[in-house]
C-alpha cells in the first residue's frame, strides 16, 4: 500500500493535497456560518460543528498525514497507527465528556450562578450530600 | 533566603538523616577514588544504552526507595502504635504519609516493574535491544533525577504534607506555602517524562522487534501484559503531565484551575488526578499479573491456562481502567446517576481479574508443583490478593462507600492489592530473574523465610486496619485517642509492620550471602524455563543477547525445544557480525540540566529554571545533529564471547 | 537488527532504514500520547469555560476576523507541509526546502496573530489570572502556540541537516516526522477553532 502511494506521488500533481486544503476551507467556512449565522439551536449546532471538527481531523490525517501508510510486507505497522489514533480519540472523548459530566452534573449544578444559589457556594464534600438526595426524583 | 530556610533544622531525625547521607556521599566518593573505579562508573553504567544494565539500576534505585518508603512506613506505625503518642508531630506525620505514598507508587513500584521489563522483555522476545537505546537511557535519567529531587525535599526545603493526592485546596499556596509541595510537583512532572518515553519505546519495541516467528499469539504472558501496560501508560501519563502543569501554574503563576477564587475549582484537581491516578493502578498492577504467569507457568511445569482468555482480559482491563475514576471520589457528591454509572464500570472490571485468577488455578490444577521461592510469593499472591480485591468490590458500592471513605478500611484495601499485587510480584520476578541478571540465585532457604516473615506480617499489619477502619478510624491521622478503643489493634498492627522491616532486612542479606556463597550458574537455563530468555547459553546474556535470532515456531518455544531434544548449538557458521547502538554520555547530562531545571521551580528561582531549561534544549539539539549509526561486532569477537570452538 | 534496509525503489526514502521506520511509528504512538494531553487541557477548558468570576465573559472578547487570520493561516501551512513532503518523495530537495520555508513563514505569521490577540485580550482586562475561564483559555490555546513554536525551531533544524547532508533515509524521515507533527498541530488548531471559539461565541451571543 505504502509503494502504491509512493507511486502515485512520485509523479504528477498533488490531487491529493489540494482535494483536502480544498475541503477543510469549506468545512471551517461552514462550520463557522452554522455557527453565527443560523437559527438552529444550541444543540445542533454543537452537534454539527464537532461533527465537522472530525471531519476536518480525518481528513488531515487521511489526506496529508497517511496515517494508513505502512512500510513493511506485513500489514501490522498501518493497523497499530490508525488503531492507536482511533484509541486515542476514544480516551479523549472519555477525558473530555466525562470530565465535563462528573464535575457539572449532581452538586457542581449547586455552586453556579444559573441554579438557585445555596449557602455553601464554592464548597463541596458530604455535606451537600443530603440537598442532592432531596432533589432526586 | 536564608540558610536555615534553604536546609531542614531543628528535628533530631532530620540531623540523623543529614549526617547518614554526608557519610554515604563520603563513604561512595572514597571508594570509587580508592578502588579506580571512576571510569569504570562512567563507561559501564552512566553512559549504557543496554537494557539489562539500565534495568539493574531501575532495580537497584526501587530497592533504595523501597528501603526509604518503608522506614517512612515503620515511623507511621512507630507514632500510631499508642494513642496520643509523641514521637512524631502532626507536620511530620503528614509530610511522612505523603512522601511514603508518592515514594511508594511512582519511584518504588513503577521502576521496579519497569526495571523488571527492561531486563527481561528484549529477551523474551528473542531481540538484541530495546526499539529506540539512546530513549531507554534517557528515561532512567529522568526518572532517577525525579526521583532524587523528589528525595531531598527532606533535607532542603521541605517534604510535601499534602498527602500523594495533593488535593486542593490544600496543596495551594496558602495552605501548603514553601517548596515541599513544588517538590512534588516537579519531582513527577521529571519523572513522568521518562515514564512516558519508556511507554512508547517498549510499545514499539514489542511490536517490531520481536524474533522471526513470534506472532502475537505466540508471546510470553509477561511481554503481553508489558504491552497492554504501555498502552495504559501512554494515554495516562499526559493526563498527569496536564495536571501536574495546571497545579504548578495555580501556585507559581497564579492562574484559578483548582484554587477557590477566581471561581476555580478545587475537585477539578481530584478529577484529573484519578483520571491518571486509576490507569496507574493496572499500570502497576499489570506486569505483576504477568510475572505470576510466567512464574506458575514455569513451576507447575505446565503452558499456561487459558493463555487467549489472559490476554483479552487484560486488553479489557486496560479499556476499562479509563472508565472507572470517579470510584475515589464517589463522596463528592456528583449525584446518583454519575456514582451508578461509576460503581457498575468499577464492579465490572473485577470479571476480568477474576478470569485471571481461575486461570493460574486451572494452571496449576494437575502440575507438578515445586514450591520455589518466586512459586511461594505466587501463591502467596492470589490468596492475598483475592482479600483486597473483594473488598476493593465493597468499596465499588456508591452507597457503601460513604461509610468506609476515608478510613483505616480503605487504606488496607489498597495495600492488600499493592503489596499483595506488586510487592510479591517485584519480589518474585527479582528472585525468579536474578540468575538472568547477575549469574546466581538467591538462596532459597533464607528466601523461604523472608517469604514467611514479610507475609504473616503483612497479614499483622493490615488485617487488623480493616477491623479499624470498620470501627471508625480515619486515615491521615497522626494519632486518636485512648478512649477510641483504636490502640490495641493498632499495637498490632505496629508489630506486624515491623515484621516486614525484619523481612527486608533478611532480603537484603540473602543479597549479600548469595553474593559470597551462591553457586555460580554454568547454563543461562536456571529453573528450567519455558521462554526465550532461558535460552541464551551462558547464565548471563552477552551484551548483545542473542549470538543468533532464535527462530520461534510456537507458545513456549525453548519449553518445546527441550521436551523434543532439539536445543540448537551454535556453530562458528551461525555467527554474522552484530549491530549493535553506541553508547552516549548525553542522556546522563540531560538528566543534570533536568535536576537544575526542576530545583529552580521548586525554589521559585526562574534564572536557574531556565539555565536548566537552555541545558536540555542544548542537549536535544546536540542529540539531532548528531548521526552515530552504532558499531558492529565482528564475528571473531562474538566466536570467542560464545566460546565456540572453530 | 536495526541496518536491515529495503532496496524496492518505489518505498520511499524515510521507510527504506529500519531506524526511520521504527522512528516514524514512535511518533505516530507519541502523537496519540498528545491527544491524551490536548484532550485533558481541553476538559478542563470546558469544565471551567463558564466560570468567568468578576472577569469578561470568553465569547465577549473573541474576534471573528482574528480567528479566520489564525485559521487560514495553519490551514495553509498544513497544505503547504504537504506538498513539501510530496517534492521530497519526489527526490526534488529545492522543492522540500522552498514549501518548508513557505510553511515556516505561515507559522510565524500565525504566531504573530496568536500573539496579538493574547495582547489585546490582556488589554481588555482577561490574563491568565482573571478567572478560572481565562486560565483554562490561555494554557490550552497557549499549549498550542508552544507546540507550533517548538515546531518552527525544530523543523529549522532539520531544514539545516538536509541542507549539509542532502536527502537520506535518515534526514527524510525526520523530515517526514516533523511533517506529522504540523499537521497534528493543525489538527488540534481544528478542535481549539470549534470548541473554545465558535462554541464560545455561539454560547456568548446565542
Amino acid at each position: 500500500m505504502a509503494n502504491k502511494t509512493a507511486a502515485n506521488e512520485h509523479g504528477g500533481f498533488p490531487w491529493k493535497h489540494l482535494i483536502g486544503f480544498v475541503l477543510s476551507i469549506v468545512l471551517t467556512l461552514f462550520a463557522l456560518w452554522i455557527a453565527l449565522e443560523t437559527d438552529l439551536s444550541l444543540t445542533w449546532i454543537l452537534i454539527i460543528i464537532f461533527g465537522f471538527a472530525f471531519l476536518q481531523a480525518a481528513l488531515q490525517l487521511l489526506m496529508f498525514m497517511h496515517v494508513t501508510e505502512n512500510s513493511t510486507k506485513t500489514k501490522l505497522t498501518g493497523r497499530v497507527q490508525v488503531g492507536n489514533i482511533l484509541f486515542a480519540a476514544f480516551i479523549a472523548i472519555i477525558i473530555v465528556a466525562g470530565s465535563v459530566w462528573v464535575m457539572t452534573a449532581g452538586h457542581a449544578k449547586h455552586d453556579k450562578h444559573d441554579e438557585p444559589k445555596t449557602e455553601n457556594h464554592g464548597g463541596h464534600g458530604g455535606e451537600e450530600k443530603s440537598e442532592e438526595h432531596g432533589s432526586h426524583k | 533566603m536564608k540558610w536555615d530556610e534553604f536546609f531542614v533544622t531543628g528535628d533530631p531525625l532530620i540531623y540523623g538523616a543529614d549526617v547518614s547521607i554526608v557519610l554515604t556521599m563520603v563513604g561512595i566518593l572514597f571508594y570509587l577514588t580508592k578502588y579506580k573505579k571512576w571510569k569504570w562508573l562512567w563507561t559501564e553504567w552512566l553512559t549504557t544504552v543496554d537494557h539489562k544494565k539500565l534495568g539493574i539500576m531501575y532495580i537497584v534505585s526501587a530497592v533504595l526507595m523501597l528501603f526509604r518508603g518503608g522506614v517512612d512506613a515503620l515511623l507511621m506505625r512507630t507514632q500510631l502504635a499508642i494513642p496520643e503518642a509523641k514521637f512524631l508531630d502532626s507536620q511530620h506525620y503528614n509530610e511522612i504519609f505523603t512522601t511514603h505514598g508518592t515514594i511508594m507508587i511512582i519511584f518504588m513500584a513503577m521502576p521496579f516493574l519497569i526495571g523488571l521489563i527492561n531486563v527481561v522483555v528484549p529477551l523474551q522476545i528473542g531481540a538484541r535491544d530495546v526499539a529506540y537505546p539512546y530513549l531507554n537511557a534517557v528515561s532512567f535519567w529522568t526518572f532517577f533525577i525525579g526521583a532524587m529531587l523528589f528525595n531531598i525535599s527532606f533535607v532542603i526545603g521541605g517534604s510535601p504534607s499534602a498527602g500523594w493526592t495533593s488535593y486542593m485546596p490544600l496543596a495551594s499556596n496558602e495552605l501548603s506555602p514553601g517548596p515541599g509541595q513544588n517538590y512534588y510537583l516537579w519531582g513527577l512532572q521529571i519523572a513522568g517524562i521518562g515514564t512516558l518515553l519508556t511507554g512508547i519505546n517498549f510499545l514499539v519495541t514489542i511490536l517490531k522487534m520481536r524474533a522471526p516467528g513470534m506472532t502475537l499469539f505466540r508471546m510470553p504472558m509477561f511481554t503481553w501484559s508489558s504491552l497492554v501496560t504501555m498502552v495504559i501508560i501512554i494515554f495516562a501519563f499526559p493526563i498527569l503531565t496536564v495536571a501536574l502543569a495546571l497545579m504548578s501554574f495555580d501556585r507559581l503563576f497564579g492562574s484559578h484551575f483548582f484554587t477557590l477564587q477566581g471561581e476555580g475549582m478545587d475537585m477539578l484537581w481530584a478529577n484529573l488526578f484519578w483520571l491518571w491516578g486509576h490507569p496507574e493502578v493496572y499500570i502497576v498492577i499489570l506486569p505483576a499479573f504477568g510475572m505470576f504467569s510466567e512464574i506458575i507457568s514455569t513451576f507447575s511445569k505446565k503452558t499456561l491456562f487459558g493463555y487467549k482468555a489472559m490476554i483479552w482480559s487484560m486488553l479489557l482491563i486496560a479499556g476499562y481502567s479509563f472508565m472507572v475514576w470517579v470510584h475515589h471520589f464517589f463522596t463528592m457528591g456528583s449525584g446518583a446517576a454519575v456514582n451508578s454509572v461509576f460503581s457498575i464500570t468499577t464492579m465490572a472490571i473485577g470479571i476480568p481479574t477474576g478470569v485471571k485468577i481461575f486461570n493460574w488455578l486451572f494452571t496449576m490444577y494437575r502440575g507438578k508443583i515445586q514450591f520455589t521461592t518466586p512459586m511461594l510469593w505466587s501463591l502467596g499472591f492470589i490468596v492475598n490478593f483475592v482479600i483486597g480485591g473483594v473488598t476493593g468490590v465493597m468499596l465499588a458500592m456508591a452507597a457503601a462507600d460513604y461509610q468506609y471513605h476515608n478510613t483505616y478500611f480503605l487504606v488496607s484495601h489498597f495495600h492488600y492489592v499493592l503489596i499483595a499485587g506488586t510487592v510479591f510480584a517485584c519480589f518474585a520476578g527479582l528472585i525468579y530473574w536474578y540468575p538472568k541478571m547477575f549469574g546466581y540465585k538467591l538462596n532459597e532457604r533464607i528466601g523461604k523465610w523472608v517469604f514467611w516473615l514479610f507475609t504473616i506480617g503483612f497479614n499483622v499489619c493490615f488485617m487488623p486496619q480493616y477491623f479499624l477502619g470498620l470501627d471508625g478510624m480515619p486515615r491521615r491521622v497522626y494519632t486518636y485517642s485512648e478512649e477510641s478503643g483504636w490502640g490495641p489493634l493498632n499495637m498490632l498492627s505496629t508489630v506486624g509492620g515491623f515484621m516486614m522491616g525484619i523481612a527486608f532486612l533478611v532480603l537484603v542479606y540473602n543479597m549479600y550471602y548469595s553474593f559470597r556463597f551462591a553457586k555460580r550458574e554454568t547454563t543461562g537455563d536456571a529453573w528450567d524455563g519455558r521462554t526465550l530468555e532461558w535460552s541464551t547459553p551462558s547464565a548471563m546474556p552477552p551484551f548483545y543477547n542473542f549470538a543468533k535470532i532464535p527462530e520461534v515456531t510456537g507458545l513456549d518455544h525453548f519449553w518445546r525445544q527441550k521436551q523434543a531434544g532439539k536445543v540448537e548449538k551454535l556453530t562458528a557458521k551461525d555467527i554474522k557480525k552484530i549491530h549493535m547502538p553506541s553508547n552516549s554520555g548525553v542522556p546522563f547530562i540531560m538528566g543534570s540540566f533536568f535536576f537544575i531545571l526542576g530545583f529552580g521551580f521548586v525554589f521559585g528561582w526562574m534564572w536557574m529554571a531556565i539555565l536548566g531549561g537552555i541545558g536540555v534544549i542544548g542537549t536535544l539539539i546536540y542529540r539531532s545533529f548528531e548521526y552515530d549509526d552504532g558499531y558492529y561486532v565482528s564475528e571473531e569477537e562474538v566466536i570467542e564471547t560464545e566460546k565456540i570452538s572453530k | 537488527m536495526a541496518h536491515v534496509e529495503t532496496h524496492d525503489p518505489n518505498t520511499p526514502l524515510e521507510y527504506r532504514s529500519e531506524t526511520g521506520r521504527l522512528n516514524i511509528l514512535g511518533f505516530w504512538i507519541f502523537l496519540g500520547a498528545e491527544i491524551a494531553l490536548f484532550a485533558t487541557l481541553f476538559a478542563t477548558y470546558m469544565v471551567l469555560t463558564h466560570r468567568i468570576a468578576d472577569g469578561p465573559a470568553l465569547g465577549e472578547l473573541f474576534e471573528v476576523k482574528s480567528l479566520l487570520i489564525q485559521t487560514f493561516l495553519l490551514l495553509t501551512s498544513s497544505f503547504t507541509c504537504g506538498l513539501a513532503v510530496h517534492e521530497m518523495r519526489r527526490h526534488n530537495v529545492k522543492g522540500l526546502m522552498l514549501w518548508m520555508i513557505i510553511t515556516l513563514g505561515l507559522g510565524l505569521g500565525f504566531l504573530y496573530f496568536e500573539i496579538q490577540e493574547f495582547l489585546h485580550f490582556i488589554h481588555e482586562g482577561a490574563n491568565i489570572g482573571t478567572s478560572a475561564a481565562w486560565s483554562g483559555f490561555f494554557v490550552l490555546v497557549g499549549t498550542h502556540g508552544a507546540h507550533v513554536t517548538f515546531g518552527i525551531f525544530w523543523v529549522t533544524m532539520v531544514l539545516i541537516q538536509v541542507a549539509k547532508r542532502g536527502l537520506t533515509p535518515a534526514t527524510s524521515a525526520k523530515v517526514f516526522i516533523t511533517s506529522l507533527y504540523w499537521h497534528f498541530l493543525d489538527v488540534v488548531w481544528i478542535f481549539i477553532f470549534t470548541a473554545v471559539y465558535l462554541m464560545g461565541m455561539v454560547m456568548h451571543h446565542g
